[in-house]
Order: structure tokens, then C-alpha cells, then sequence
């Protein structure tokens, strides 16, 4: 992967997430776009990703989430996150990010208090997975903008078709 | 706090395209150059800030260009500007012969929504002042935070060689 020096992207998005402000009214519409917009970068990244990653296919829920956070979010955002809490089905689990390069220089007027900001990586996961099947809800529960002490991206797969997986195993 | 932090090169190119994209098919709110013209400012004005904090105010038309054209393009745009000419009235012309942002963006499109029908091809030319807009403002913003009020087109006629047209309007008062 090619590098840069993060500041130009992680400016650039604040100075986007402020724009998107002062075109909503509401917050939650702001929230709304970002994950739209994140969705529709997802579903082009992903190509990338696995051109890219040279990792193999996943054999289940649990290996993707990995992937997400171990590769996926070293390649694109040089940190990675924490797999953690998954339920008994093994169909939900949280992404835990101490380190977050989209909120560096960011903090948030006490109005704004219902924004997250980062719902951008939630569409962009959205996106990506859909494109090799998998249908999840993604979300964030926990963010250190809104006062917690780590960021925590909730995901919860609702369904896959592996059979419909765009790659031979031959490939 | 996240001085030498990277991340990975197509992050931008992600984020331009998504930006060109939402404010393309947003239906209300602001125009899509009045949006990103907006954005690019300030992202501009806080990268020259960052880059100029240690050196002496530049109050030379030329000086406050070559700032742009080496170290603000170097940073954002990943190389130096290959030739810029000048009438000495004012006016610079900044020739990128490989302008990285439009020779990677262009080649890619937004895949279609899921459950909506393909956006019609766009002519090179419409993509390209799309893809212009941004930049533009980056720069212009630059140079408002060295006190330079300046306005700034782009020509991508012969992709993927861009000019910028930088027409300085008033100089900092000293």
C-alpha cells in the first residue's frame, strides 16, 4: 500500500463532517449520511482489500471480524482493533478501537452531543461486507468523543450466502 | 497527537470521490461546488498552517507560490509541480503533468446502489470539473492562510496533465 501522511485525509474528513452539519438540521440525518457515504466507499474498497491483503478466504463470522480489524484496519488506517464480546451464536461481536486517526485534532461542542462522528468506518463496513455477501447492522456504542474510554463498533451479522461468494476456490 | 501518523494513500482518494459523489446526487442543500468548495478551504487553511508554522510570513507573491507549488503540493498532491509560469502581473500557471488525484480518480467510478439503476457515463470532462473542485479550494485555501487572497481554476482538457490558473486578487496587508 501506498502511504501518506494522515493529517490531508483526517482534515479533509473533519472539515467534511462539518459541512454535513451546517447542510442537516439534524444530527441524526448527519449520522445517516455518513454511513451512506461509508457504505458506498466500502463497497469499492473492498476490491482493493482483497487484491491487495493476500489473505484467503474466510471460513466464518469470526474470521471476518478479524480480518476487519487486525488487516483491514492496518491497511487502510495503519491501527488496529480489538475483536471482543461475542455472543454464544458467535453471529455478534464488538470491534474495539483505542486508536482512532479520524478524530485526531477533533473534539465536540456539548451540542453535538448525538453525532458520531466516525459512523463513516460503520458504512464502510456495511459496504465492503455486502459485496461478499454478508449482510450485517453496524454500529457505534462506545466513542471517546462522547466521553467512553475506548471507541466500540458493534457488528451483528444477519446473513451470508457463502454459496454466492464471488470467488472459485481454484482462483 | 498524530504528527506522523499515516494512513493509506486511497483513504483521500475514497473520500474525494465520496464527496463528488453525495453532493452530485443530493437533490437539496448547497450546490456541489459550493460544498466542496467550502471543505477544501478549510482543510486547505489548516494544512498551510500546519506546513508554514515555522517560517517567516511569506509577503512575496513569488515566495508564497513556490510554497504551493514545492512543499503544499509535495504534502497533498504527492509531487512537486513540474513547470508554473508567471505574466508578473499576478497570474501563475501551474502545470501538473501527472496530476495524481484526477489519474487515479478518473479511472474509477461509484459502482452502482444496489436497486438502482446505472448513473448515465459521464463525459471525461464533467468528471474531471467535479474532480477539480476540490483541489482548487485546497489551494485557494492555502494561500488565504498565508494572506493571499487569490482565485483558482483548473483546465484538465489534456488529462492527465492539469493547469492551475492562480490569479492573485489582493495582497497581505503588511
Amino acid at each position: 500500500m501506498e502511504m501518506i501522511n494522515a493529517e490531508i485525509f483526517t482534515l479533509t474528513y473533519g472539515s467534511m463532517v462539518r459541512q454535513l452539519i451546517a447542510d442537516h438540521e439534524d444530527v441524526e440525518e448527519v449520522n445517516a449520511q455518513l454511513d451512506k457515504m461509508g457504505f458506498s466507499i466500502g463497497q469499492r474498497l473492498i476490491d482493493e482489500y482483497l487484491a491487495k491483503s493476500k489473505t484467503q478466504r474466510c471460513s466464518d463470522f469470526r474470521e471476518t471480524a478479524d480480518r476487519i480489524a487486525k488487516v483491514g484496519f492496518k491497511m487502510f488506517l495503519n491501527t488496529t482493533a480489538t475483536v471482543a464480546n461475542w455472543n454464544a451464536e458467535g453471529t455478534e461481536c464488538s470491534l474495539i478501537l483505542e486508536d482512532n486517526p479520524l478524530t485526531d485534532f477533533v473534539e465536540l461542542p456539548e451540542q453535538l452531543g448525538a453525532l458520531k462522528y466516525s459512523n463513516l468506518l460503520c458504512g464502510v463496513i456495511r459496504g465492503a461486507l455486502e459485496m461478499v455477501n454478508m449482510d450485517v447492522e453496524c454500529a457505534f456504542v462506545r466513542d471517546v468523543l462522547r466521553g467512553d474510554d475506548v471507541y466500540e463498533i458493534r457488528l451483528k451479522l444477519l446473513s451470508s450466502s457463502t454459496e454466492a461468494y464471488p470467488f472459485k476456490d481454484d482462483d | 497527537m498524530g504528527k506522523n501518523r499515516e494512513c493509506a494513500e486511497s483513504c483521500i482518494d475514497y473520500l474525494a470521490l465520496a464527496l463528488v459523489h453525495h453532493y452530485r446526487t443530493q437533490g437539496q442543500g448547497p450546490s456541489l461546488q459550493a460544498a466542496l468548495d467550502a471543505v477544501g478551504e478549510r482543510t486547505g487553511r489548516q494544512l498551510a498552517e500546519r506546513y508554514a508554522r515555522d517560517r517567516p510570513p511569506l509577503l512575496d507573491q513569488l515566495e508564497a507560490v513556490k510554497f504551493v507549488c514545492k512543499e503544499f503540493w509535495g504534502e497533498v498532491f504527492r509531487k512537486a509541480v513540474d513547470n508554473l509560469r508567471t505574466n508578473h502581473r499576478g497570474t501563475f500557471v501551474l502545470r501538473d503533468t501527472q496530476f495524481r488525484w484526477l489519474v487515479r480518480l478518473a479511472q474509477n467510478q461509484m459502482p452502482a446502489q444496489v436497486g438502482q439503476p446505472l448513473p448515465a457515463p459521464l463525459s471525461k470532462a464533467d468528471l474531471a470539473a467535479d474532480f477539480l473542485v476540490l483541489p482548487c479550494a485546497l489551494v485557494r485555501g492555502a494561500l488565504a492562510q498565508l494572506g493571499w487572497d487569490v482565485a483558482v481554476t483548473a483546465d484538465a482538457t489534456s488529462l492527465p496533465q492539469v493547469d492551475f490558473t492562480l490569479v492573485i486578487r489582493q495582497q497581505p496587508q503588511r
